[in-house]
């Protein structure tokens, strides 16, 4: 058995069973922020890809990919979101190199 | 535990009670709601499974091989009716249905008799043979044309439609322009159709119309009037896509689960009456793929049709029409509410 079961996405709603209150505000939050806005439903699947990527959450990587192609996107942009989630995890990786070079730096003569 | 889907394609006519997830029927019954149609503004003929092409997704199975077409006497007896009754629209489709013989007398007829007639012409037809005057042809008898081009990219259209097919689409667009068509002075329209490329929901209609038209305009300077979305029908090949692929439970709860009860107001069944080939009588075009005539107490073929016994009819179902009532809904006009 995997810790990742296909079927699981379309049980989301029996996390209401217990506390239904704090779920149902999840939901509606969670519901408010996927219309239309300043942001276009297309584009806030793409950053919800992306987040996904981030998050490596296999749930929501299924998700937003038929959210990004329900929402009109192609592949060719859903993978360009994929990447702008890989470099920046590349990068904040990157970045704390700093954090290895200062801590050398404050030891070494 | 998972629900099986039955193997037959449509579950029940609409007196049955199966008590299944995917029961029109029941989903209708729970809403309080009774499909039954208005009166019959739009006479849909299909002339035909001929086609040029094989598309991935064709609920008609139409392809080069086929060879059920409709002859010039069921032609004469479709012009009978529109010219008897004053038939607001007559709409041909296929197939192919240019490769008809009788299709620029059906055009040329109905336009006589007063109707409106449009045209679902797949583009790449143009360029078989004897077919290049079509844009000429239907700027003579100023028809609607209804074009399908599932996306403004090659790679998505041709996995659909065929390898070729869109830069061929792309040269019949541009060469329908030409004449006047899209452009909104000319009054000559061009309305393109968007099918998602596998087993998902369409976007919002007007969110990729917009799309459509900026880089169909930017990349290939073609112009169009509208752009209609129109979910895929889990029957004939696209079920057999399904099934192959063992998307079909997935995509059958995805249309259950986005049923909308707004969009069965303005389900085509309610105003068209589809005619096949032979002269029978459906609700639509898929329930003619589906051998699902209309109601046997109406008659069931040209010969008895009569506008008055037709209207209000009682729509003949299957759990297909839950690809008509997903989300914004969906019909040969695209979708059917604001999303």
């Amino acid at each position: 058995m995997s810790y990742y079961e296909e079927d699981d996405l379309g049980r989301f709603a029996e996390m209401g069973k217990h506390r239904p209150d704090l779920f149902e505000k999840f939901m509606a939050w969670y519901q408010a922020c996927q219309e239309d806005g300043a942001l276009s439903r297309r584009e806030k699947a793409l950053i919800g890809l992306a987040v996904a990527h981030a998050l490596q959450c296999p749930y929501c990587i299924d998700a937003y990919a038929q959210s990004c192609l329900e929402s009109g996107s192609n592949i060719e942009q859903m993978t360009e979101a994929v990447h702008m989630a890989s470099a920046l995890r590349g990068g904040a990786s990157l970045i704390h190199g700093l954090q290895t070079h200062n801590s050398v730096n404050k030891v070494s003569m | 535990m998972r629900r099986d889907l039955p193997i037959v394609e449509t579950n029940q006519a609409a007196s049955g009670a199966s008590g299944a997830w995917f029961d029109f029927d029941e989903r209708l019954a729970a809403h309080n709601m009774d499909l039954r149609a208005g009166t019959v503004e739009t006479l849909q003929v299909n002339v035909g499974k001929l086609c040029n092409q094989a598309c991935k997704h064709c609920h008609v199975d139409a392809s080069p091989t086929r060879t059920e077409i409709m002859t010039r006497d069921v032609a004469e007896g479709v012009i009978a009716v529109v010219r008897k009754y004053h038939v607001p629209t007559l709409d041909i489709t296929g197939g192919a249905p240019e490769l008809n013989p009788s299709f620029r007398f059906l055009v040329r007829e109905a336009r006589a008799a007063g109707a409106h007639v449009i045209v679902r012409h797949n583009l790449t037809v143009m360029f078989e043979f004897g077919q290049a005057d079509l844009p000429e042809f239907f700027r003579e008898h100023n028809v609607e044309v209804v074009s399908s081009l599932p996306y403004f990219l090659e790679q998505q259209t041709d996995a659909q439609r065929g390898r070729g097919v869109f830069e061929k689409s792309v040269e019949a667009l541009r060469r329908l322009n030409k004449v006047g068509y899209g452009r909104e002075e000319s009054g000559l329209i061009l309305n393109l159709v968007y099918n998602p490329v596998g087993a998902f929901l369409p976007p919002a209609q007007e969110a990729i119309e917009k799309d459509f038209k900026r880089e169909l305009g930017s990349r290939y300077d073609v112009v169009f009037n509208r752009l209609y979305t129109i979910t895929n029908m889990p029957i004939k090949r696209f079920l057999d896509y399904l099934r192959r692929t063992k998307n079909e439970e997935r995509y059958m709860r995805k249309l259950v689960e986005a049923f909308n009860p707004r969009a069965v107001e303005g389900l085509m069944c309610r105003s068209f009456l589809s005619v096949d080939w032979t002269g029978r009588l459906f609700d639509c075009d898929f329930n003619q793929m589906l051998d699902l005539p209309v109601a046997s107490e109406l008659g069931q073929t040209l010969a008895d049709f009569d506008p008055e016994k037709f209207a209000h009819r009682r729509i003949m179902t299957g759990r297909h029409c839950f690809g008509c009532t997903a989300g914004a809904g969906s019909s040969c006009g695209g979708a059917v509410v604001s999303s």
